[in-house]
């Protein structure tokens, strides 16, 4: 049943209206005209404080911070059997607090099998557990770190021995420069010690998790590993 | 034994005299006349504001029958609230939010400050005390049967002002900057960053970057001392409006009271 089409309805005239004062043609009364000026007037007033403070509020999530290297001493310092601590500025003008103390070691052949480069002939081991980010330590007698908070334990490698930590700890990027070692950008690691870019504590790596949770656009692992 | 006498027929009475009329009850100490000026002043402003019926609307308000003690849980806690705004407004006045003297600030203030230490204190056993307060009040609500209709909506508001009372003792939490709140924080923003999809963002918005860094503690003093507290005292604004609007409802073991006559018209 085809229904036939209405012609489309005319705009009323405000002079049809009988409206006071009505010019030739006018579709808008005044008074509507004014309100929605005034409405949109003040939207935009509106728009125009929020916009750059809320801005200015989540600028830090989308701010590059500049990557830095920090010498931690001459080569012959790091044995490949057990971490030297060192520390490290992570965050600058904060004093203590944007320390972190750093485990670091020679790459060991016996023990590890990550495929070698010159980022990892000296292995540097964040502190920050994997669980919710309390500080671990190394325990040289059981070769293990030990996470104070909720019971996490690593391996000598920094791989998950038991507890909550969902992911190996954390890594460094060490390089030699003029028989120093430097310290570098850190980086996640998978259960695989595969190189992610870095994520926060609680955040697995393994399966889907790296797209659960992505990473920061800026805050990427170094290009090429 | 004068009185004995019987009374006078209506007519013969002496007519009793008017308000305006001097009855020998007129007291003109100087108490009375400063009541009088206090009363006047009110007056003053209630001819221009019109005030007092606002005032009689909210505070003599029908309660139903069997309302009891539990009721009180909700002014409780809105003077928990009080109490919180007041003494961390006071406490505002010797904080740094800077990461580098915040701690010494509060050691001074909770050492060498006369009172410190104390109303420092009230702050922080004050927040426990409100967290308390609101839960109490929440079961109280729950197990009344508070939040049925036409109150609904007064129940998520309430919601909304248990979660930004949570927010202020999370934000609170790091500002004395001790090894505690450091850590706390630390993990608190590492189980917010576990959501998936949004949460790494929210922790880094949280943090004011990937790092706990150098603006985090003002950050967090900000949220902690202006936005929820503006928010909060907002949302308390509404919560009582509706509890005014609405009224309370009676203990559920009230029975409901018919009036006599309605009960005839049903059978």
């Amino acid at each position: 049943m085809a229904r036939e089409r209405k012609p489309p309805k005319k705009k009323k005239t405000t002079e049809e209206a009988r409206i006071p004062g009505a010019f030739e043609g006018e579709t808008v009364t005044r008074r509507r005209f004014m309100t929605g000026t005034a409405h949109t007037a003040g939207g935009i007033a509106v728009t125009a404080f929020t916009l750059p403070a809320i801005a200015l509020a989540a600028a830090p999530v989308f701010e590059k911070h500049e990557t830095h290297w920090e010498a931690v001493g001459p080569v012959a310092d790091f044995p490949d059997d057990t971490y030297i601590p060192r520390t490290l500025t992570l965050v600058r003008g904060i004093g203590d607090v944007g320390k972190s103390t750093v485990y670091i070691r020679k790459y060991s052949t016996q023990l590890d099998d990550e495929e070698r480069d010159e980022y990892n002939e000296y292995i540097a081991i964040s502190t920050r557990c994997m669980h919710l980010g309390c500080p671990v330590r190394f325990v040289a007698a059981s070769e293990r770190f030990i996470c104070p908070c909720h019971g996490g334990v690593y391996d000598f490698q920094g791989k998950v021995d038991g507890g909550p930590p969902v992911r190996p700890l954390d890594r460094f990027y060490t390089r030699v420069r003029n028989g120093n070692v430097e310290v570098g950008p850190r980086f996640s690691v998978n259960s695989e010690l595969k190189r992610f870019s870095p994520r926060d504590p609680g955040m697995p790596l393994d399966g889907i998790g790296q797209y659960l949770y992505p990473a920061r656009p800026t805050a990427r692992k170094l290009p090429g590993t | 034994m004068a009185n004995l006498k019987p009374p006078l027929p209506r007519a013969l009475r002496p007519k009793p005299k008017g308000p305006s009329e001097d009855n020998g009850h007129t007291k003109t100490g100087p108490k009375d006349k400063l009541a009088e000026k206090g009363i006047a002043t009110i007056d003053w402003i209630d001819e221009r504001t019109s005030l007092s019926g606002g005032a009689r609307w909210l505070m003599f308000r029908k309660i139903p029958k069997g309302t009891n003690w539990f009721y009180t849980l909700g002014s409780a806690t809105m003077f928990a609230f009080l109490s919180q705004a007041v003494t961390g407004v006071i406490l505002a006045m010797y904080y740094d939010p800077s990461a580098t003297r915040a701690y010494e600030s509060m050691r001074y203030l909770t050492n060498e400050v006369f009172l410190g230490e104390f109303v420092r204190g009230m702050h922080k056993w004050g927040s426990t005390v409100m967290v308390i307060l609101v839960f109490l009040h929440m079961g109280r609500t729950f197990f009344f049967g508070a939040y049925k209709y036409p109150r609904e909506l007064n129940w998520v508001i309430g919601v909304v002002l248990l979660i930004l009372t949570l927010f202020m003792g999370f934000t609170g939490y790091l500002l004395p900057f001790d090894q505690r709140s450091f850590w706390a924080t630390q993990v608190g923003l590492a189980i917010n960053g576990t959501g998936p999809l949004v949460g790494p963002y929210l922790s880094d918005f949280a943090r004011a970057g990937p790092e706990f860094g150098v603006t985090t503690l003002s950050r967090f003093y900000a949220l902690h001392m202006l936005v929820l507290p503006g928010l909060i005292a907002a949302m308390i604004g509404a919560h009582l409006y509706l509890v005014a609007r609405l009224g309370t409802t009676a203990p559920p073991w009230m029975k409901a009271e018919i009036p006599a006559d309605s009960r005839k018209d049903d059978a």
